[in-house]
């Protein structure tokens, strides 16, 4: 039977992250993010796991990367001034393929900003916020159930594909407490990184069969007695580096195509009444619960409105927008920071439709009302 | 389909988000939607803080206080902000300290000695939070006496439930008590009887 408990939405990210299996937190506490913290350091040690508070946020994504590449799940979570901090060792991570979830919980900016106030303005950073090109996977929930089993999707993709994985929240789910759908443990899916069998001196660390179609290299934990380098240079299958033009394009074309080659697996999208809408109203993480009641008002006015929702919001869910820009007239697209994600739509829709855009900056949040009224303004 | 929003306020520290969180847990453990929700300063203590409740028969969309049904203030402060723009079937509870407002005179304002009577007669000035759910239970009926119990055990410190069990029973008594014409109006009745199970 499922269950019901009152949880909030960072909470419920810390119930997800311990399901889908982490046994490491490392983080340096920031609101809107500082439940995260909290939870993990009284939850962890219960699981046998480990809590651990760094001197800072670089400290904190650093000592999550260690404990991975020691074989235990981790993550860290921040809000948007440490998330700026943490990007160095993202980019990191993301090369040498090491498996972590980074949680943001957006407040507002830029630098300290706002504290307590809600945002989404690091939806770009979250995207490109590392130097140089990367792959990355971003994903954002809109409800305290949804905190939960997408935490849980968060580090099966972040394993699978060995890749840090974001979660985007915002203050409005980070401090939302809600009533939660608790399934039984059985019906989780979890997954494990591809690990080797055993320890072999002579095994080169990114080997990959790649007449077998080998996108992710396995990984052999440190302290199992294989001794290897691993390194944010370019390098080859030996894990040292390399100037070879050859290795390089081969190592970024891998590490591209490992994401985009799982498009199916990788992107979520919630399509709601989209099947006879004129009008989309294209949001996600806490705008979606506005556009939500906008939707129902603009229904009960005889607007067939429906909402596109990007649940994976990097990779982009191109494919659907595209398929279902064939029937809409108009797309709204709420979110609460001057303009990120309305970019991206407006590339996928090439002039196929009007584009209006609800945007909010000022620590408060969008109404009902407010999306409402760009609805209506055919 | 009946919803109620529910808006506390006060001072960073008094304890209105967890009176907020008790009232959420109350409509969970009856088996309704809620969405609760605080907006604080970066204050620890004494900044204006405000805690928002929601609880419904149906899934809740947006979850912020849009119309309140019910406002509760325990300082001036707090008083004088959030009563801009108040719907007029909105109810009022307020602690006796404070002076209402001029433009409260066509609301129902409730003046409930909460402050003093978790002072003396609970005999802790930190369970004025327990108090006042004591209160809005009472007034708005919720949920049962058995329930709002079990929800407030659930989220006080251990080792403060025997003394915030006396806070809720005081809560409940004063608004009992304090004669029915504040608490009378048909909207109310109709609300409470669509929100006990």
């Amino acid at each position: 039977m499922d269950q019901v408990v009152l949880m909030q939405g960072n909470e419920a990210c810390v119930e997800g992250a311990i399901a889908a299996g982490m046994r490491l937190f490392a983080g340096y506490p920031i609101t809107p993010s500082t439940e995260i913290a909290e939870l993990s350091a009284y939850r962890l040690p219960q699981v046998g796991g480990k809590f651990i508070q760094m001197e800072d946020e670089i400290a904190s994504i650093a000592c999550a990367i260690g404990g991975s590449v020691a074989g235990v799940k981790s993550m860290t979570a921040t809000s948007g001034p440490g998330f700026s901090l943490k990007q160095e060792n993202l980019g990191y991570a993301c090369l040498a393929e090491i498996p972590i979830v980074v949680v943001d919980v957006q407040r507002m900016g830029p630098s300290t900003g706002m504290p307590t106030s809600p945002s989404q303005g690091d939806v770009m950073m979250s995207r490109w916020g590392t130097h140089g090109d990367h792959p990355i996977i971003v994903i954002s929930p809109s409800s305290v159930t949804e905190a939960y089993y997408q935490t849980i999707r968060a580090f099966n993709l972040s394993e699978r594909y060995r890749t840090p994985v974001i979660f985007l929240m915002d203050e409005i789910i980070g401090h939302l407490r809600e009533g939660m759908q608790m399934k039984e443990a059985e019906d989780i899916t979890i997954v494990n990184r591809p690990t080797v069998q055993f320890p072999d001196p002579k095994r080169k660390p990114y080997h990959m069969n790649e007449k077998k179609g080998q996108m992710v290299p396995q990984m052999a934990p440190f302290g199992c007695g294989q001794r290897y380098n691993i390194t944010g240079l370019i390098h080859d299958e030996s894990g040292f580096p390399t100037n070879s033009p050859e290795e390089a394009e081969k190592l970024m074309y891998r590490l591209m195509h490992k994401i985009s080659d799982n498009y199916k697996d990788i992107v979520r999208c919630e399509q709601v009444n989209m099947d006879d809408a004129d009008v989309a109203i294209v949001c996600y993480g806490g705008t979606m619960r506005a556009a939500q009641t906008a939707m129902e008002l603009a229904r009960e006015k005889g607007i067939r409105c429906g909402i596109f929702r990007p649940v994976t919001i990097w990779p982009f869910p191109e494919r659907e927008l595209t398929a279902a820009l064939k029937n809409l007239k108009k797309i709204v697209v709420a979110e609460h920071n001057c303009g990120q994600i309305v970019l991206e739509v407006e590339r996928l829709t090439r002039g196929a439709c009007p584009v209006a855009f609800v945007g909010k900056w000022n620590g408060t949040v969008i109404t009902p009302q407010e999306i409402l009224q760009k609805v209506e303004e055919a | 389909m009946s919803k109620m929003e529910l808006r506390l306020a006060g001072s960073g520290g008094q304890g209105v988000i967890l009176a907020s969180v008790i009232l959420a847990e109350a409509a969970v453990q009856s088996g309704k939607y809620t969405a609760q929700s605080q907006s604080y300063g970066p204050e620890a203590r004494g900044g204006a803080c405000k805690a928002e409740t929601l609880i419904s028969d149906a899934p809740i969309g947006f979850t912020k206080v849009q119309q309140p049904d019910f406002l509760m203030a325990l300082t001036q402060k707090a008083l004088d902000k959030y009563t801009v723009s108040l719907p007029e079937d909105c109810l009022v509870l307020v602690d006796e300290s404070l002076t209402v407002p001029e433009k409260l005179s066509g609301h129902r304002v409730l003046c409930l000695p909460i402050l003093r009577a978790a002072k003396e007669t609970v005999g802790r000035a930190q369970t004025a939070n327990v108090l006042a759910v004591g209160c809005i239970n009472e007034l708005l009926g919720i949920t049962d006496a058995e329930t709002i119990k079990k929800a407030t055990l659930l989220h006080v410190p251990r080792g403060t439930e025997e003394i915030n069990l006396k806070a809720l029973t005081e809560g409940v008594r004063l608004a009992s008590s304090a004669s029915g014409q504040e608490k009378a109006p048909a909207v109310r009745a109709e609300k409470k009887k669509g929100a006990k199970q």
